[in-house]
């Protein structure tokens, strides 16, 4: 907790001007639905949820668990099918199949960084695979491009030959973030991927996010319970309630003036330590949180 | 005082769990993992001693020879000789050169085919895996050695035979034991990172799902093997096996069979010791790769 604490100079200023063109990504009407063993009923898990992304923005979903969140992120990057509604990316509509152009647009990273990579392959194969799959890159080039990518992540170069056991959670998570951006994406879906890991680690996975979008203007759907990190680190917030999005906000309006009954439940069951501790802060600016 | 106990329950929290062996092993053992070496030594002995039949057999294995029957053990012929004549010991070492070859060969395609289907009824599951596994049950439903007896029976005597016998029962083991472990990690993250980065199905399945199941499958295909071993020494123990003139363990037990009660132990003895050896030289190497393959994990 010391290095989130200490000094409250601001890490990122992320003044974003409103952006007047289309966006990036754009969630229309989407509805998901599962059927369920022993009822005829389907489980309506996504109802009608529409929602924006604007290059070089980080937008918010939040919400409790069973919200939906994580479904209609898995269906942003095509690994679940939506009913009706449409999802669109720079402005084209995407299928269910996706092209290895639409993967190359959006990419994922998860919440459990112990799953998300595969015990057996070093972690240099992993990033092969995929710069691989995507780019006409090869050999010593793919080694060049690992190193990189390391380095934008902030991990030493070493890790690259070493298989995921020995790794901590916040190194497996940047290295997720590694594999992510390995095909440069404009779009990176983040589903809880801070949620796994203390609070320490967070704050060094939240302030590398908020780099990433000021360097290469890499725009992030963060998705997330934990409402003090989206308030630290989103332009705007969408409020998803038992699949239905109930408000979508800019951050500082949302956090000042809650309209639904549900986002001022959710604003008043963040813990606080003597009395409102994020009060006085400015949209964008960060709790304090630093990198070591 | 509290420094020993200290000690001691340090020295206890090193020591690896304990789990379950095929074969009895003390302690230092297992804790060195000699079994694997103790394994591999004495399974390498075998299989050199098969390749190198020719130089080392000391007499031709199937030529009889009539004045020399039912020798006892001596220097010229190291087990003696049988009631034809033949040298004990050179037809042991041939013997292993059929057994051991059928053995392997026979263990390797149920393995590639419990591996390929198992991984792909675990992934996609559906018809498939329905289909599949139905399939797998129907060849369960039979006693093992009853189904492999009775389709070498159909296809005739022979070692192709056996090894297609073996193959059509004992690919099921494999698929199922795959599938299993491919249902789990069909829920793990890295392969939902995977489809959502777009690597084809195929790259799935053969770079992640393959390494992730594979040492399970070659684990058990160390107690196949000894399973296989069995199936044949017992085939040709039949008369359904090896045919007569080639040397194999199974038909020399039996042909020593009516020779016990006349105090020639040699011709029974012998090839029951090759098969006693092996199947302890593979178990001993079954139990040491899955140590080794656990501690890797």
């Amino acid at each position: 907790m010391a290095e989130v604490d200490e000094a409250g100079a601001p890490v990122a200023s992320s003044a974003q001007p409103p952006s007047a063109d289309a966006p990036l990504l754009r969630c229309s009407d989407v509805n998901i639905s599962f059927s369920q063993r022993g009822s005829k009923q389907r489980l309506h898990a996504v109802r009608n949820a529409s929602l924006e992304v604007g290059p070089a923005d980080i937008v918010g979903l939040v919400g409790e668990s069973g919200s939906g969140k994580s479904t209609l992120a898995r269906a942003i990057v095509g690994l679940q099918r939506i009913d009706s509604g449409a999802v669109e990316f720079e402005g084209r509509r995407l299928g269910h199949t996706r092209t290895a152009e639409d993967r190359r647009g959006i990419q994922m990273i998860f919440q459990d960084p112990f799953g998300s990579l595969d015990p057996r392959m070093k972690i240099r194969s992993a990033l092969a695979e995929i710069i691989r799959r995507h780019t006409s890159l090869r050999g010593k080039q793919i080694d060049t491009r690992c190193a990189e990518l390391m380095d934008m992540v902030q991990l030493p170069r070493t890790i690259l030959s070493s298989r995921p056991a020995g790794m901590s959670g916040g190194q497996r998570q940047r290295v997720a973030i590694a594999r992510a951006l390995s095909i440069n994406p404009r779009l990176l879906v983040a589903d809880e991927p801070v949620a796994a890991l203390d609070v320490s680690v967070q704050a060094g996975i939240v302030n590398l996010l908020s780099d990433l979008r000021r360097e290469v203007g890499l725009s992030i759907l963060f998705i997330s319970h934990d409402l003090s990190i989206v308030r630290t680190l989103c332009d705007s917030v969408n409020v998803i309630y038992r699949g239905d999005i109930v408000e979508t906000r800019p951050c500082a309006e949302l956090f000042d003036d809650p309209r639904s009954d549900y986002t001022r439940t959710l604003l008043s069951a963040i813990p606080r330590l003597n009395g409102p501790r994020t009060e006085g802060l400015a949209q964008g600016q960060s709790l304090g949180v630093r990198r070591r | 005082m509290t420094a020993t106990d200290a000690a001691a329950i340090a020295r206890t929290a090193i020591t690896p769990p304990s789990r379950k062996s095929r074969v009895w092993a003390p302690a230092w053992m297992r804790r060195h993992n000699l079994q694997l070496w103790i394994g591999a030594g004495m399974l390498g002995l075998m299989v050199l001693a098969a390749i190198f039949a020719p130089l080392i057999a000391p007499h031709d294995p199937t030529t009889p020879d009539a004045a020399h029957a039912l020798l006892p053990v001596s220097a010229d012929h190291l087990f003696g000789t049988d009631n034809l004549g033949r040298d004990i010991f050179s037809r042991v070492v041939y013997g292993a050169r059929s057994d051991l070859t059928i053995a392997i060969v026979a263990v390797v395609a149920p393995f590639v085919i419990g591996l390929a289907f198992g991984i792909v009824s675990g992934y996609f599951g559906g018809w498939f895996d329905s289909i599949m596994m139905r399939l797998a049950d129907i060849v369960t439903a039979f006693p093992f050695f009853i189904l492999v007896i009775a389709l070498v029976f159909l296809m005739g005597n022979g070692a192709l035979s056996i090894f297609i016998a073996i193959t059509c029962v004992s690919w099921v083991a494999y698929a199922r034991l795959v599938r299993g472990e491919a249902m789990v990690l069909r829920n793990k993250e890295f392969v939902a990172a995977c489809q959502a980065s777009g690597i084809s199905t195929i790259g799935i399945l053969v770079r992640h799902f393959v390494p992730n199941v594979v040492s399970q499958a070659i684990v058990y295909a160390m107690s196949d093997i000894v399973m296989n071993v069995g199936v044949i020494v017992t085939l040709s123990y039949l008369g359904l096996g090896i045919t007569p003139p080639t040397p194999d363990w199974g038909s020399m037990m039996a042909g020593g069979q009516q020779f016990l009660a006349g105090g020639f132990y040699g011709m029974t003895l012998f090839p029951a010791g090759a098969v006693i050896w092996t199947s302890l030289a593979l178990s001993f190497l079954g139990d040491g790769l899955t140590h080794q393959l656990r501690i890797d994990r």
